[in-house]
């Protein structure tokens, strides 16, 4: 239509200015510390290159940043696992109409618009020792003590339930939106052929969702993998490493104890171990396309 | 037959109200912390709405007119603002460029505006620290700890996501109109704010909104980033984890005021919401 594409260059030209300068710099910046020896507390602060293996030869004997990936994979796959079995039960329960629904479902949503950090907050107020009703409430009921300042696997499983409380609605919604543009001739046949309800719903249902839940799954697994904010804010990562996902180890290491070149090589690491996921997924997800065509 | 359903219809009711109630219950928690003081706060935890009788304001009053959190307010309602009106005007254009024109390698630029979207932020955490406070230096002026750097930083997230929210919507514009515009003489501005802007406008509003509510909610670059002037209100509430004997109401009342801008775009894009979140993937 516009015969030059100067135009359309010039069009794009910011976009793409602002993606190199505080995306595509940031990654080749990484990749070149990354090689180096560089602590700026150590008594040599200056950048040291020791080799092109240097800081990965020790990463990979790093027990510490192996279990964060491990944990953070671990807590990614025990929340998905979760929050899928409950949002699909919900979003198949929002095909049928019953009363108060639009309510029901727009107080749902409510979580997915709340900042993480303020997630955080306010899981914090809610379950704190000596503030928080849930472990009065437990103590009371139950007699079970909740402190996951001093208990590990409590802090862990806190933090799960929190990510249900704030990510459920995301897959109850999205499955919710492709379970409701689903074809509805498939069904009236199996009708006629006397299926029950079980029935159609493995073996029509479950196939024709395919696609949706695999994106589901891509993206709640990206953004479990990505976890600091509301970690940070109820646990701190503790205690001891109990909750510390890779994405905090990294903190850490940087900020607190400023080891620069090993954190880049962690950086790396943990993008690569991200973007092998992420790809892994993705052709899944052609090959599951190609094969509908 | 007719009994069964009754029963599910019921039954699925309960279930929601359940689940409504566990939605909320930890959120009026923290509304009746914010109201009220340490000592009401000591011992047994009273639910009951006692915000109806009194509050006690000065969770309130005390960071943000007594102490610096009005600062915090402030650089979060410019960063968000800024950013979304940039993310829009830029997507805007670059939309349009990746729709109409035909650009050798413009799929592959599409593709990596989308990976720019997909990577853990913590990842660049320790580049982009570097790169603001050493390297990006216009003599004596850094991008670190100002809102400039942050406003250009939350456009590796919000470019990508806007590009896709719009490039649904333009595609969706007939050619034919725009060429029918150029015939008549029309130049590319008067195409994009007569033709494209007008029809493109909810979506548009849209992708603005989700920026504005992403940029207001992002804390963990915004922390590594900032040290003194550009601290943005979740910075500011991550403030209270480190102190010792936490001031539990004013770090409710933080946590809320920070919502309020959240709770409003529930109203306004509830509907869009879901689409917005897995990037146009499922149509909502």
């Amino acid at each position: 239509m516009f015969s030059n594409n100067k135009t359309g260059w010039l069009l794009l030209s910011p976009t793409i200015l602002i993606l190199f300068l505080v995306g595509l710099v940031p990654f080749f910046y990484v990749l070149y510390v990354g090689f180096f020896k560089w602590n700026p507390l150590a008594v040599d602060p200056s950048m040291q290159f020791e080799g092109f293996g240097y800081n990965y030869r020790e990463l990979i004997f790093d027990e510490v940043f192996l279990s964060s990936i491990w944990r953070s994979i671990r807590f990614a796959v025990v929340t998905l696992f979760f929050e899928l079995s409950l949002g699909f039960l919900l979003a198949l329960s929002l095909l049928s109409s019953f009363p108060l629904k639009s309510f029901f479902r727009g107080v749902h949503t409510l979580p997915l618009v709340i900042a993480p950090i303020v997630v955080g907050s306010i899981f914090k107020l809610f379950s704190v020792q000596g503030l928080g009703p849930l472990p009065h409430f437990l103590k009371d009921f139950f007699g079970y003590t909740l402190n996951y300042g001093l208990n590990a696997d409590q802090a862990f499983w806190m933090i799960v339930i929190m990510d249900i409380w704030h990510w459920t609605p995301f897959v109850t919604l999205t499955l919710l939106a492709g379970l409701s543009a689903l074809p509805q001739d498939p069904y009236e046949s199996a009708k006629i052929d006397g299926a029950n309800n079980f029935q159609i719903f493995i073996y029509i249902t479950i196939p024709m969702m395919v696609p949706v839940l695999i994106v589901v799954i891509f993206i709640r697994l990206m953004d479990s993998l990505k976890i600091v904010d509301e970690v940070w804010m109820l646990t701190g990562g503790g205690p001891g490493y109990a909750t510390r996902f890779t994405g905090i180890h990294i903190w850490k290491e940087v900020f607190e104890k400023r080891f620069y070149g090993f954190g880049s090589a962690m950086s790396i690491l943990y993008l690569y171990i991200t973007i092998v996921i992420c790809w892994l997924l993705y052709s899944v997800m052609v090959s599951r396309g190609k094969s509908e065509d | 037959m007719k009994i069964r359903k009754v029963i599910g219809k019921i039954s699925t009711t309960i279930l929601w109200a359940i689940l409504t109630l566990i939605t909320l219950f930890p959120i009026y928690w923290m509304i009746l912390v914010s109201t009220r003081t340490p000592v009401e706060l000591f011992g047994k935890p009273d639910l009951s709405p006692t915000f109806f009788q009194k509050i006690h304001w000065k969770n309130f009053t005390k960071p943000f007119i007594d102490g610096i959190y009005s600062d915090y307010l402030f650089n979060s309602i410019i960063v968000a603002t800024s950013n979304a009106a940039l993310v829009t005007v830029l997507a805007l254009m670059a939309t349009y460029a990746l729709s109409r024109f035909k650009l050798p390698g413009s799929e592959s630029i599409f593709f990596w505006t989308m990976t720019n979207r997909m990577a853990p932020p913590a990842a660049f955490m320790l580049p982009l620290f570097l790169l603001f406070s050493t390297v990006f230096k216009f003599g004596d002026f850094t991008l670190f700890d100002t809102k400039i750097g942050l406003i250009l930083l939350y456009c590796v997230f919000n470019l990508p996501f806007a590009i896709w929210l719009l490039k649904g919507i333009i595609d969706g514009i007939p050619k034919e109109l725009d060429e029918a515009m150029i015939v008549d003489g029309a130049n590319l501005f008067t195409v994009l704010w007569k033709l494209i802007i007008p029809l493109a406008a909810p979506g548009i509003a849209v992708t603005s909104l989700l920026s504005f509510l992403f940029a207001w909610n992002e804390y963990l670059l915004a922390s590594t980033l900032t040290s003194v002037y550009a601290r943005t209100i979740p910075t500011g509430l991550s403030e209270f984890v480190t102190t010792t004997g936490t001031n539990w109401g004013t770090m409710a009342a933080v946590a809320l005021v920070s919502m309020i801008p959240a709770l409003i775009f529930l109203f306004l894009v509830q509907r869009y919401i879901v689409a917005g979140l897995t990037f146009g993937a499922v149509k909502g």
